[in-house]
Parts: C-alpha cells; sequence; structure tokens
C-alpha cells in the first residue's frame, strides 16, 4: 500500500485516496474546434510510461481535494507531491 | 503413556503441566510449552504423513517456520484447519490432529505405490505423464490423482471465529528477537525510538535459547530474559510474541500475522483468533535469521533424519531426544554443537564430517568429550522404510568423486548441517537487490531500495560478536536519525566458541549401480534426477526449471530446497550461482490464513449497510428488503402471504388507481452554491441551464467525455446561487467526485462549492392522481394547484411545523410530489403522510412498484444508463443542446454513436401476453437460424404492466428507431426459453406524458 503525501492533510495511506489518471492531459478547451485525432488522444490515448509519471489522485476519504503527484510507476517511488493549482 | 524419549532436566519446557492430545486417533501426552511436533518425538512418534508425489513416509524435518514435511490436519473446538506444521502449532489440552495425504492411513497408504512406479513419475510428470492416453485423464487418472494428491482438507463450514486488522506506525520495525534483533532493538528503545519487535516463536531470543555462549557474565538464555523484561517496560516499545511479519510492501508498509489463540484450546470470550498488523515504519531492521541448508544423500527423505539445528533445539528447548543412537552428518561446524549437546545428556553420537582436516575449538571439545568423529566420511543413503535404522556410510576422496567401500552403521536419526541460509525474504520483497556471498554459499542482501537492514544472519554474519556488535550499532543510528537522541550504550562482552570454515560440498554421490533417490525438495518429492531431466530437456531459466519441477512451490516455498536446488543447476550447466540468480522471493513469507487476512470484513461487514431514517417504520410494517448498492430499500411490504409479484402488483396498482409513497432518501443529492453554480451545471449536463428560474426544477443527463451517459437526476434552483442536484443512488459518490475533479482541476476560475447533501435529507415521493389531494392537507398553507405547484416546480413548506422541501417531479409517471424534511424529522414525515394519506387510500410502495412504474412508462434508470449506452440509445437526444459545449459533447460525433442503425430503446411484448421474459435475453429475427444466430438486442428491464395486465419489458434494440410493430424472438439460452415478442413504443403508459402535468 502507497504512502501519499496529501499537501493538504500529511502522510495518509493509499486506500484514503482515489486514483484520477495522468496529470499532463490537458482537457480541451470548451466551444473550440479541435481534430479527431486531438480529441481522441485526449480521451483514449495514453502513454502508459515506466518510470515518472505526473498523475491525479484525488484525497477521497480525506479533504477531498485532487492532487498532483510524481510517482514511478515501476518502482511506486513518490518523488513529490503538490496541490492542484501548483506545477512541477 | 510414557514420553519415552523426554528428558529431566533440560529445556525450557512446564513439567508441572502435563497435556493431553491425540495424534491419528491415538492419545498421547506432552507438556505446556511443547509444540505439537516436540510431544510427538518425546513419545517417538516419527512417522507424521505421507509426501505429495511419491507418498513415502514423513517425518520431522525442522524445528520452526521451514518445516517441509510435518504438516498435519488440526482440529480445535469444533472447527479444523488444513496444513498446519506440527513444528510451530504449540500444544494445548485436548488437541486433535490427524496425518494428511494418507489413504487410507498413514501407515498403509495406497498411495505409495507411487513410490514403486517413479520411473513413470519424473519432473514435469502433470504435464506428460498423465496425458497419454487420453481419453484416460478423465476415467482413470484425474480420479485417482485428485483422491491421493493434495495436502488437508479446508472446512466448509463458516469461521465463527473473529479476526482482527489493525495499523500501526513506528520508528523502527524489528523482524527476530534473535541476537541481532535483541541488540538493535535494545539500542533503538533506549534511543527513544518508537519500536515494534516481532518475534514468530512463543519464546524470544531465537539462536540464543539454544547455544552455549556468554554476553555480559549471562548465559545466552538469561541475558534474552533480562533484555525482554526491560523492553517490555518501556513505554515506547512493543514486544510481540507469536508474531510473523510476512510482507514487506511499497512504502515500508509491512504486514505480521499475530496469532492470539491459536496455542489456545479455545479462544478466549472477547478475543480474536488472529489479528494481521498493517505496520507502516521508518526503518525496518531485518533480524530474521538463517536456516541450515540439508544435505543430499539416497533416501535423505526417510523419518529420522532432520537438521542438526532442529535437533539441538529439540533437545534444549523441549528436552526431547530425536534418537538415542544419532549419527551426524555434516560439512561445518554446527553439527558438533548438536553433538556435544547429545554427548553433554548421556547419547552417544557419531560425527561424519565430509572435510578432510578441519580444526577449531568446538571440533576440540567435540574430541575432548570423546565423541567419535569420522572425517572426509559421507553418508551415501539412508536405510528404513517408516524410520531410520541404519546408514549406508563411505569415505569420500580428497576431489569428492569418490566413494570408499560402502559401510553399515547403525542409527537411529541423521542430523544434517549443509550449513545456513539467511533468511533474506523480506529484504528481497521489498526490493533489495540480493548478491551471492561465495563464502557462504547463500545469497545476501545488496542494496536496499526501501528503508531496511538486515543484520546477524539474516546478514550472513555468523558470529555472535560480530553480529551484536552491528545490531547494537544499527539500532542507534537508525534511532538517532529518526529521534535525534545520543544516548548510546556500550555493547556487552562476549565469549563465544570459533568456528573454521564449511565443506562447500553437499550433494553426496551416488555409489555404483545404485539408484538411490536424492531429494532437494522435501514437501514436493523433487529429487537430483528431476531437476536433471529438466535441464535435458532443455529448460534453462531458474524460474522454469522451478516450475517444471515444481522446486520450491509447496507450502513451505522451498525455505530447506531452494538453494541447493540452485546450487545443483549451476553445476549442472557449469556456472556459478549468481549466474543462475533466484526465484523470486514473494509474501507470504509463510501460509497466512483467509480469515487474517479478511479480518472482521465479513457477512454483513463486508460493507457498510446504510438505512434510511424511516427504516424502523418499514421493518414495523413488514418490509421485505433488498440491496440497493450500500442502501437497504423496501422492495414491497408484504401483506400475509403475498409473493414478491403478487406485492409489488398491488402497491404498483395503487400508485395508478389512488396515491402511494415511496421512501427516496436514498437518492444522491449535492448541494452546489456559488455565483457560477449555473455555468458549472451549464458544462456538466447536456441540456441548457442557464435560464432556470429560481423555484424550478428540470431533469438533466450529464456524459462521460467518451460521451456515455454517466448518470442523470433533477436539480432545482433553490435561491439565486443555491441549486440542489439529486444522483442515481449508485452514482451518488462518483457524480460528486466528478464534480470535484472539474471544479479543482479544469475549471478553477468557476466559483462553486459542492457538498454531499444526501444524508442530510430524508426523502418521501408521494405519487398517484390522489397525490395533491393529500399534498394540500399535508401542507394547508401553500398552493397546490397546477399554476401554484406546476411540473418540475418548488416550494418550501411547514409541514406541521416541520420545514420541509416540494418538488413536484415524477419517477413513476403519475401526478407526483417528492417532499424532503431535515433527516431526523424522517420518520416524522412518513407517518404524517401514512396517517395523513389514510382517507386516501395510501399504501406504501417499494423498489419491485417503483421499477414496475418506471418501466411501464419507459423511463430508462440504471438498467439501461449501464455505462455502455449514449443519450440517443435511451431516448434522452432531446435534452442534448446544439448552442453550448459540454463535458463529452465532442465524442458525440463518433461513427458508432451517429450510425443509422445504432441501438436505442424500444419496449417489447410478448405476442401470447402471457409469457413473462427475462432479464438479459437476446432478441434476434428468428429463432430456428444457425448458430451462431446474430443478436439484435438485449431486454435490459422487465415488469408486469399493472396499467395493461400484460408483460411488458424495456430493450436495447439494434435500429430501434425504426422496429416499432415488428415481430421478433426473445431467447435465453440458459433457461431454454424462446418467446415470440412485438416491438412497441418504450412509452407504453401515457405517452404523451399528460399525468404528470395534470
Ligand atoms: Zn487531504
Amino acid at each position: 500500500m502507497l504512502h501519499i503525501k496529501c499537501p493538504h492533510c500529511g502522510m495518509r495511506s493509499q486506500n484514503e485516496f482515489s486514483y484520477g489518471g495522468d496529470a499532463s492531459v490537458k482537457r480541451p478547451e470548451l466551444n473550440k474546434e479541435i481534430s479527431d485525432q486531438d480529441w481522441d488522444n485526449f480521451v483514449y490515448n495514453r502513454k502508459s510510461l515506466r518510470g515518472k509519471h505526473i498523475e491525479f489522485w484525488q484525497h477521497l476519504s480525506g479533504c477531498r481535494q485532487w492532487i498532483k503527484v510524481e510517482r514511478d510507476t515501476a518502482t511506486h517511488e513518490i518523488f513529490k507531491t503538490l496541490k492542484a493549482n501548483e506545477d512541477f | 503413556m510414557k514420553q519415552n524419549f523426554r528428558l529431566d532436566n533440560i529445556g525450557l519446557i512446564n513439567r508441572d503441566k502435563k497435556l493431553s492430545f491425540k495424534f491419528n486417533g491415538k492419545s498421547y501426552s506432552g507438556y505446556e510449552g511443547d509444540t505439537l511436533a516436540s510431544a510427538l518425538l518425546a513419545n517417538g512418534v516419527h512417522l507424521i504423513g505421507r509426501s505429495f508425489k511419491y507418498h513415502r513416509p514423513r517425518g520431522f524435518f525442522g524445528a520452526g517456520v521451514d518445516e517441509p514435511y510435518a504438516i498435519v490436519q488440526l482440529y480445535r473446538n469444533n472447527e479444523t484447519e488444513p496444513n498446519v506444521k506440527s513444528t510451530e502449532q504449540e500444544l494445548f489440552e485436548g488437541l486433535e490432529a490427524t496425518s494428511v495425504n494418507c489413504w487410507p492411513s498413514v501407515n498403509f497408504d495406497i498411495g505409495a505405490i507411487n513410490n514403486f512406479l517413479k520411473v513413470f513419475l519424473p519432473a514435469g510428470f502433470y504435464y506428460k505423464t498423465f496425458m497419454w492416453p487420453k481419453s484416460f485423464w478423465y476415467k482413470f487418472y484425474e480420479p485417482i490423482i485428485r483422491k491421493a494428491a493434495g495436502l488437508g482438507v479446508a472446512s466448509i463450514k463458516h469461521d465463527k471465529e473473529r479476526y482482527e486488522h489493525k495499523y500501526e506506525y513506528c520508528d523502527l520495525l524489528i523482524a527476530g528477537s534473535g541476537p541481532s534483533g535483541l541488540a538493535s532493538a535494545y539500542a533503538a528503545a533506549k534511543n527513544g525510538a518508537r519500536i515494534i519487535l516481532a518475534e514468530d516463536k512463543p519464546r524470544f531470543g531465537g539462536t540464543l535459547l539454544t547455544s552455549e555462549v556468554n554476553i555480559g557474565n549471562q548465559t545466552g538464555k538469561e541475558w534474552v530474559k533480562n533484555i525482554i523484561a526491560e523492553l517490555k517496560k518501556m513505554p515506547n516499545v512493543t514486544v510481540k510474541n507469536r508474531s510473523q511479519v510476512f510482507g514487506y510492501y511499497d512504502h515500508n508498509m509491512l504486514v505480521m500475522l499475530e496469532k492470539i489463540s491459536d496455542h489456545l484450546p479455545k479462544t478466549r470470550k472477547y478475543h480474536p483468533k488472529q489479528r494481521l498488523w498493517y505496520i507502516r515504519a521508518k526503518e525496518v531492521l531485518i533480524s530474521s535469521g538463517s536456516i541450515e541448508r540439508p544435505l543430499v544423500f539416497g533416501n535423505n527423505d526417510t523419518p529420522g533424519v532432520m537438521l542438526s539445528s532442529a535437533a539441538k533445539e529439540y533437545l534444549k528447548v523441549y528436552g526431547v531426544l530425536v534418537g538415542k543412537k544419532p549419527l551426524i552428518f555434516t560439512n561445518n561446524d554446527s553439527g558438533y554443537e548438536a553433538a556435544i549437546e547429545f554427548k553433554k545428556n548421556g547419547v552417544e553420537p557419531v560425527i561424519l564430517d565430509t572435510r578432510k582436516e578441519p580444526n577449531s575449538e568446538i571440533i576440540e571439545e567435540a574430541k575432548n568429550l570423546g565423541i567419535q568423529i569420522k572425517f572426509s566420511y559421507v553418508v551415501v543413503a539412508a536405510k528404513g522404510y517408516k524410520k531410520v535404522n541404519a546408514a549406508e556410510i563411505a569415505k569420500i576422496s580428497d576431489n569428492k568423486n569418490e566413494l570408499g567401500v560402502l559401510e553399515n552403521i547403525i542409527c537411529d536419526c541423521i542430523c544434517v548441517s549443509g550449513f545456513w541460509t539467511p533468511t533474506i525474504h523480506l529484504a528481497s520483497q521489498s526490493g533489495n537487490k540480493t548478491k551471492f556471498d561465495k563464502d557462504i554459499d547463500a545469497f545476501v542482501p545488496g542494496i536496499s531500495k526501501q528503508n531496511e537492514t538486515t543484520l546477524g544472519a539474516a546478514n550472513g554474519t555468523f558470529t555472535l560478536a560480530e553480529t551484536l556488535k552491528d545490531s547494537f550499532n544499527a539500532g542507534y543510528e537508525l534511532s538517532k536519525k529518526i529521534t535525534k537522541n545520543d544516548n548510546k550504550i556500550s555493547y556487552p562482552k562476549v565469549v563465544e566458541k570459533n568456528k573454521t570454515t564449511h565443506d562447500k560440498f553437499w550433494c553426496v554421490p551416488l555409489p555404483k549401480g545404485k539408484t538411490y533417490k536424492r531429494f532437494l525438495d522435501f514437501q514436493n518429492d523433487v529429487a537430483v534426477s528431476d531437476i536433471e531431466i529438466a535441464l535435458k530437456e532443455g529448460y534453462r531459466s531458474i524460474e522454469h526449471v522451478k516450475r517444471y519441477t515444481t522446486l520450491g512451490m509447496a507450502t513451505d516455498q522451498g525455505k530447506t530446497s531452494n538453494l541447493n536446488g540452485l546450487q545443483l543447476v549451476s553445476n549442472i550447466e557449469n556456472k556459478i550461482v549468481p549466474e543462475v540468480g533466484h526465484t523470486t522471493f514473494r509474501p507470504p513469507y509463510t501460509p497466512v490464513t483467509i480469515g487474517a487476512i479478511v479480518g472482521r470484513e465479513v457477512g454483513k461487514y463486508s460493507r457498510p449497510t446504510r438505512k434510511s431514517p424511516i427504516h424502523s417504520w418499514h421493518e414495523k410494517n413488514n418490509a421485505v428488503f433488498v440491496d440497493a448498492g450500500v442502501w437497504l430499500r423496501p422492495r414491497y411490504y408484504k401483506i400475509g402471504e403475498e409473493t414478491l409479484f403478487e406485492g409489488s402488483k398491488r402497491e404498483a396498482k395503487n400508485v395508478r388507481a389512488n396515491v402511494g409513497v415511496c421512501d427516496v432518501t436514498t437518492l444522491g443529492k449535492i448541494d452546489i452554491k456559488g455565483p457560477d453554480a449555473a455555468e458549472l451545471l451549464n458544462r456538466v449536463y447536456t441540456n441548457a441551464w442557464l435560464k432556470l428560474p429560481v423555484g424550478k426544477a428540470r431533469y438533466g443527463v450529464m456524459l462521460r467525455e467518451d460521451g456515455i451517459v454517466m448518470d442523470d437526476g433533477t436539480t432545482t434552483r433553490i435561491s439565486e446561487n443555491h441549486y440542489h442536484m439529486t444522483t442515481t443512488t449508485a452514482q451518488a459518490a462518483n457524480v460528486l467526485s466528478h464534480l470535484e475533479y472539474y471544479l479543482q482541476l479544469v475549471w478553477p476560475e468557476l466559483n462553486v462549492n459542492v457538498v454531499s447533501s444526501t444524508e442530510q435529507w430524508a426523502g418521501a415521493a408521494i405519487a398517484g392522481p390522489k397525490s395533491r389531494d393529500l399534498l394540500q392537507k399535508l401542507f394547508p398553507n401553500i398552493d397546490s394547484s397546477n399554476d401554484g405547484l406546476p411540473f418540475m416546480g418548488y416550494l418550501e413548506g411547514e409541514l406541521f411545523g416541520v420545514q420541509a422541501r416540494i418538488f413536484r417531479i415524477s419517477f413513476s409517471g403519475e401526478l407526483a410530489y417528492e417532499v424532503n424534511v431535515n433527516s431526523d424529522n424522517g420518520n416524522f414525515m412518513w407517518e404524517k403522510i401514512m396517517e395523513i394519506g389514510k382517507e386516501f387510500e395510501i399504501q406504501p410502495y417499494g423498489t419491485e412498484a417503483l421499477s414496475t412504474l418506471r418501466i411501464e412508462m419507459g423511463h430508462v434508470a440504471g438498467s439501461e444508463l449501464d455505462g455502455r449506452t449514449i443519450s440517443y440509445d435511451n431516448g434522452l437526444e432531446g435534452l442534448i443542446s446544439k448552442k453550448k459545449d459540454f463535458i463529452g459533447k465532442r465524442s458525440l460525433n463518433r461513427k458508432a454513436f451517429i450510425a443509422e442503425d445504432r441501438q436505442k430503446v424500444v419496449g417489447v411484448v410478448p405476442l401470447d401476453k402471457k409469457t413473462s421474459i427475462p432479464e438479459g435475453s437476446h432478441l434476434v429475427k428468428d429463432a430456428y437460424a444457425q448458430l451462431p444466430n446474430p443478436k439484435l438486442g438485449y431486454i435490459s428491464a422487465s415488469c408486469w404492466s399493472v396499467e395493461h395486465d400484460n408483460p411488458f419489458s424495456l430493450a436495447i434494440l439494434k435500429d430501434g428507431k425504426n422496429m416499432i410493430g415488428q415481430k421478433l424472438f426473445v431467447m435465453s439460452p440458459l433457461k431454454n426459453i424462446t418467446i415470440p415478442v412485438e416491438i412497441v413504443s418504450s412509452h407504453y403508459v401515457d405517452p404523451k406524458g399528460e399525468r404528470v402535468r395534470s
């Protein structure tokens, strides 16, 4: 079980969190033209990296804040966690 | 019965407390402090079971967790547990155990015929031997293997014992209470660290209980006793025996199994049987010691052949002689320790040492005691079938290839020592890159990945002085890092006998003309010849060799066999061991009961049960409940002997005819506030929300980004910047997370707050033609007319002094209202509705009637919004705004979503108007077409239409738009049902929706 540092609450166990996917993916702006390919990439296509990965987690059973986590997908090492409005 | 192999004046058992127990139906006695193994050995019982493959007789090989043979079926307090290691099971009064793997009995075992057929059971026997001839498998091989193989029998009864989970944090977790564990724990505790010291055995001290050493002018045993006593008094220390740390997971999370009651005849009241600890440690000290390696020779699996360390432990801890004429076979100094103990207790051992001229203090001592020692000698084979009665021995050449003349020596046990294998499981599980130490011919921990440090024998350090020095330092340094304290204690002076190097020789060659089986894996019957065959057949990777031969795959996970297996592969392959590598160590280190893993989450505790505040009223009024997500909801209110079908029909009819009331508290509710609330709704729902007036509700559908419908519900504008959203019962939590995701991550500029208010409100749906009259009586001060409270209108009112929210919304398709009050007043509201409703012939209705009403109305719900359908499929395309963008809109252009013959919801009626249609059935054009018969759609929901008094179903049907009026067939191959049906509109009742607006 991972140990994740919520930037709002501190170190908590993984079972308080839920995973929210690749945090490097930005939702396209509303009301803007977008090609089929770009939309597909946003909805479906992920890199599935081996190594450092920036991802969203929600502190579901805690402060309910969505946070950013920099994690190694192979070793599970967590390098850094940030609030939603902070950037790496 | 007399314990013929028990000595009077040695051991740590309590001779004042005699215990009686049964093994295979026969009564024996032992003492408090015995294990089942030591008590059986005290009674001279060596035959305990049969081996897995050849059903050869099995005795005891070890004295603890490494035991490969002596597993039993345990009976305790009318329960039974399979595969219990008798070397770990503590004796209690009335214990009963039986052998496993024996049929019909341990002394006469039909499966032992495999032993004589063993030429047919080589490596990979599962994969090839029984495959030919093919037709024999089901009729002949399979039933016999099923009967003969397998270990214990799992109980099929509900386990009434209680198992607990506990979460703990500490500065240092120390796994193992041998010299390294105690020293590091003591140093760290004295330096103020919060520590947990875990010992898997009942007694603390590990090897210090059996070794002849002196620490700070005390014997090892005394030193252990004093340290433990002092640690137990310290507030920052938790000391646990019978507690095995069996898994090392990510981020320094370790899991430990504490056996609280297994050693008692019966679990004490209010006590759990076992407790599983999840421990998050800042630092982990692995002091798990080492396990003695076997030597490999002919018939080395005969009962009576055991590890010399085990023989020593049985003697020094339990006062039990494993034999009265022991033969010690060793390639290192450790065997001498057992021999010396035998000698001191009046038994004459003979030592066979594979080495030519070793010299050390301990060998000198053995010589001085007059023990007979034969250097450059090996055991070629054990003699005896159910018990060792002699050994074939021979001199071995210096190059270890040639055997001298075979000699016979009488003995009743053979104690073997092939040197020591560090227990690196925990370190390896943590991700440590282990390395091969050629001085000890074993793997030791290398570079740590997590915060783990391995000490003592587990780290390949076999002298006590060095171990204590390292461990005191590690305990001090690691605690200092965490506590910043600097209280260093000096370590004591150690007296121990020096030892010399071991012999790398471990596998005795077969004499010419002999075909003795030489076993590597004792539990799975893997012999040297099996590994040879596997390699001959081309298996190279050690992981493949393991799986093909089953080496190290039994319940002991190869604790005694793995390293010898590796040695053999590397010898044959002419490689060095590190090139062969070792198989992966995976948790758990020892078998863990399913009960402990599941903990308290069984039966109704497996998830929370949520009840509405009106629950007790439902109970009192004969509600039959159903699980709806985590909620318990009334399915119908049973009158007399009514069936579900009858009761729900009655309730639904009454809604259509008079008025019904349904508890809708479980609906998800989200309170939304802020100046940008309307904008959020406009982005989340497919329809327009910016112009919804205060005091009005609107139905909305939300999509995922991939265009699939996520949920639906109504949202009401309570005031200028305040909305009340409802979701389906099942999706409530997901919808809240979904909103939070967009508000926090995607559109943080929106000034909106959302919070779940599901539990704050109790809800009652009042539905039926008489609902307006009832509402007016409940709220005399509101204008309940169609103008005063129109369809999708909202009012606030007072229900006999209780503040209430009134929504004119309908799920049943009838004129209906939903009344919400503060949860605490839910029951009051319900009782008032029932009381006032009496004159309107009100009846409560449950989820079954609710479903009937919504299905015949053609209202889609969870069974249609199943995570695979889009708005169009559900007839909700009219709610898709063309003017604005929203979540998932861009996906709606996908080819499949706009296909001409796209699936759509339809109604289905059986032609005979009688036959009920099972949900999940398929729709096909031709019931008699050749298979595979193309499937056009599926039945999503079925009911008995109370309006038309015949069966009616909803279906998701290909090209549903153009299928109305078509005749198709419903097929349910599982139930062998074929029903001719007609496709009709999904709106089977009031298709124009006039009633809800009346
Ligand atoms: Zn938090």
